[in-house]
């Protein structure tokens, strides 16, 4: 049903759609109005046969879902920043124990310096973590995501992010079609766990590994993620079929046909993107843009393909690894090995610092005649950096 | 009449009826079949089996097999078990192997707790809270890295029974401080070196009495010196609901330095001597609590252990030995341990 509705609310109502049986939360910006909106379905009785709770950390609440996941419930969790560090422990262990775990993750920075706004740091640090990743563009795909992530999920038995931007979305009220109840069950089969626990059929889950085993264990795991491309694509088609609109799958691209700079950005930094291309494609200017969806597992080679007309790509990202550069910018490279394609990379919007049509614009200009350094902070003040770094050698 | 009535009317109105010599065990011939210890019965249930890879003596595989096998019997055999990290999950399912006969989940060393009430929560969702949860674990999860999950755990008063064997410090990694580690004793991290060797005086954590502070249903301490006490204080737990708590003395021969076939007769004497307090509490309130029948020293239960032996030699240290006695005689005037007002009940 169409609804001018904030960014969490289509969240929550998605989520409830899904029916989820058990739903654990710790309050976190900007993920709180995600669960408050839960909360307050479960306590209305409009989501049935679902427990909320009220944990006492993130850890306990990633612990909590661990539990119910095991228990084959069907669950749900959502964070940001420092919560999704204080719960990596228990991320790793679910992905580990191949638990079909559903979590928003309404990315904002980690400190220090504490920051509560949006960039990528948080899920960005737990790329390895096992877990797919999906990074939602607008509210609408942010919402679809969640359906899709539980199909994705226990067909997988792989726990699955949906990651969102901090405020950006998860604040932001815009005109969202918030799947139907009758939609989603038609879409979303109920759950039928791999493994269960329980007393008519015991089962001893988490045992320790040793060295004779353990690599084939993770080998395994390595496989069941790459398996996970297939999934998550046939997923989005699927949902298309179902809810008449495309949402969701590995990349996206926006007008690639005969662009000579492809623009790749995951989250709602595209939708400023897109409109920066549109003006430079008026101006005659041949550039498209590539949304990343899913970043883990990484469509490596469907984005070689989509990439195979582009001169130079720019990668932008909301998160970087200190003294070495971007982190998407990798993989791209990895996809890339073999072409001549150039790449540039430009780190953009730390800490929720906005991101500007003006600045994209200037950037992109250059950077289309190869005019731009390989790494570029954008918006940086040069100047009072320089200062302090001088400063603080003592010149 | 229940069970546990029956069990604490017969052990405290007869209990010479059951003395043996050099014991203080109890005939299971000398009781009706109902009441004979679960692990007299042939059919008895087993959630824990043989094969496992604990040490000889192991107080923890003791305290496990008895307290699981009586929570199967209380539930129908309908439980499922979740296992912080440590030597109960080290030793009992080194893969491929298991030794549980029951639906166990090992998740993490600091998450029992937690994971623990995401069981009993889909168990809710799911209309089966037929089937109960017990989360168990050693001290170091649960006093120390797990405390605040079972805190949370316990203020939500999540249908779980969690069970900490206590062996009084981290046995898994090698012998290392606990916040259970008691006073003087050595730990690989408080070695038994310098003016005061051992660990030091006036730290730790009672989580018996922090649990009762969350006035949870039922809280209790129990040893594997009386593990027909252990087994009515698992039945008991299993007939309310809510979060429960039991605590119970696990003697490691291999961390606190004593002979594999003294470990009942460490535990005894930690009760004896009044160091380990064995009592019930139900909704923060203390309401029963086990008299010492044969009062012994701090002495004799510190000297069968290496782990105090540096109180011992090279040179006697009667200023420690009357420290530990000091709290031994606290316990029991705060429990009442030498009382007789529980005989002939």
């Amino acid at each position: 049903m169409l609804r001018q509705v904030e960014g969490s609310k289509a969240v929550a109502d998605t989520v409830a759609a899904c029916r989820p049986q058990v739903i654990c939360a710790y309050p976190i910006s900007p993920q709180t109005h995600i669960v408050e909106g839960l909360s307050q379905l479960v306590k209305n009785s409009s989501l049935l046969g679902c427990e909320f709770i009220n944990v006492e950390s993130e850890f306990a609440a990633m612990s909590v879902a661990i539990g119910a996941s095991a228990t084959g419930a069907r669950t749900y969790t959502a964070t940001a920043s420092q919560g999704l560090l204080y719960m990596v422990e228990a991320v790793y262990n679910a992905s580990g124990l191949g638990l079909p775990i559903v979590m928003t993750v309404a990315n904002r920075a980690i400190g220090a310096p504490i920051n509560i706004w949006n960039d990528h740091s948080d899920s960005m640090s737990q790329r390895d973590s096992g877990w797919i990743q999906l990074y939602a563009e607008t509210n609408q795909e942010a919402a679809d995501l969640h359906v899709q992530a539980f199909k994705i999920a226990e067909e997988l038995s792989l726990p699955v992010m949906v990651c969102m931007d901090g405020f950006i979305l998860t604040h932001a009220y815009e005109r969202v079609d918030v799947p139907d109840q009758d939609q989603v069950d038609r879409y979303l089969p109920p759950f039928t766990p791999r493994q269960v626990l329980d007393p008519t059929d015991p089962l001893s889950i988490g045992a320790m590994v040793g060295p004779e085993a353990f690599t084939e264990v993770k080998y395994m795991s390595h496989m069941k993620n790459l398996q996970a491309l297939d999934v998550i694509a046939q997923a989005g088609d699927d949902f298309t079929a179902i809810f008449n609109r495309d949402s969701g799958g590995l990349l996206r691209g926006y007008k690639l046909a005969g662009a000579e700079t492809v623009i790749i950005a995951l989250g709602s930094v595209l939708g400023t993107i897109k409109d920066v291309v549109d003006e430079m494609r008026a101006d005659g200017l041949p550039i498209g843009v590539l949304g990343i969806i899913a970043f883990r597992p990484f469509p490596f080679e469907l984005l070689r393909n989509m990439l195979s007309g582009a001169k130079r790509v720019v990668v932008l990202e909301k998160a970087f690894q200190l003294g070495i550069g971007g982190i998407v910018i990798e993989n791209v490279r990895t996809s890339l090995r073999g072409t001549t394609t150039k790449d540039f990379n430009v780190i953009a919007g730390l800490g929720g610092r906005p991101i500007t049509k003006a600045s994209l614009r200037s950037y992109f200009d250059k950077a289309h005649y190869d005019n731009v350094a390989d790494l570029t902070f954008l918006d940086l003040d040069q100047q009072l950096a320089d200062h302090e770094i001088a400063r603080e050698a003592g010149n | 009449m229940k069970l546990r009535e029956r069990l604490v009317i017969k052990l405290s109105t007869n209990p010479v009826k059951f003395y043996q010599v050099g014991s203080f065990a109890v005939g299971n011939r000398l009781l009706s079949a109902e009441d004979r210890s679960i692990q007299s019965d042939p059919d008895r249930t087993n959630a824990l089996t043989s094969g496992h890879r604990a040490c000889q003596g192991c107080g923890e595989a003791l305290g496990a097999r008895y307290a699981l096998d009586a929570a199967m019997r209380a539930s129908g055999e309908k439980i499922i078990a979740v296992n912080a990290t440590g030597c109960l999950e080290v030793f009992s399912t080194p893969y491929p192997e298991s030794s549980w006969r029951i639906p166990w989940l090992h998740s993490l060393f600091g998450n029992a707790p937690a994971v623990a009430t995401g069981v009993a929560a889909a168990l809710k969702a799911q209309g089966r809270t037929d089937i109960r949860v017990v989360g168990q674990g050693g001290d170091g999860a649960t006093v120390d890295i797990g405390f605040g999950a079972l805190s949370g755990m316990f203020e939500r008063n999540d249908d779980v029974l969690y069970i900490c064997y206590d062996n009084e410090a981290y046995m898994n990694t090698g012998v290392q401080r606990s916040g259970a580690t008691p006073p003087a004793a050595r730990t690989a991290t408080t070695q038994a070196v310098g003016e005061n060797p051992g660990n030091v005086f006036g730290q730790g954590k009672n989580l018996p009495r922090i649990a009762m502070a969350h006035e949870i249903p039922y809280v209790a301490t129990a040893t594997v010196a009386d593990l027909r006490d252990l087994e009515a204080k698992v039945t008991k737990a299993m007939s309310f609901r809510g979060a429960r708590y039991i605590h119970v003395l696990v003697p490691c021969p291999l961390g606190w330095g004593s002979q594999s076939c003294d470990t009942i007769k460490i535990a005894r004497l930690a009760t004896q001597s009044g160091l380990f307090p064995v009592f019930e509490a139900e909704h923060g309130e203390v309401v029963a609590s086990t008299p010492i029948r044969k009062r012994e020293s701090v002495e004799e239960y510190l000297k069968l252990q290496v782990r105090y032996s540096h109180l011992f030699s090279p040179s006697r240290r009667d200023d420690v030995i009357d420290h530990l006695q000091a709290i031994a005689d606290k316990n029991i005037a705060r429990y009442n341990l030498m009382s007789t007002e529980n005989e002939g009940q």
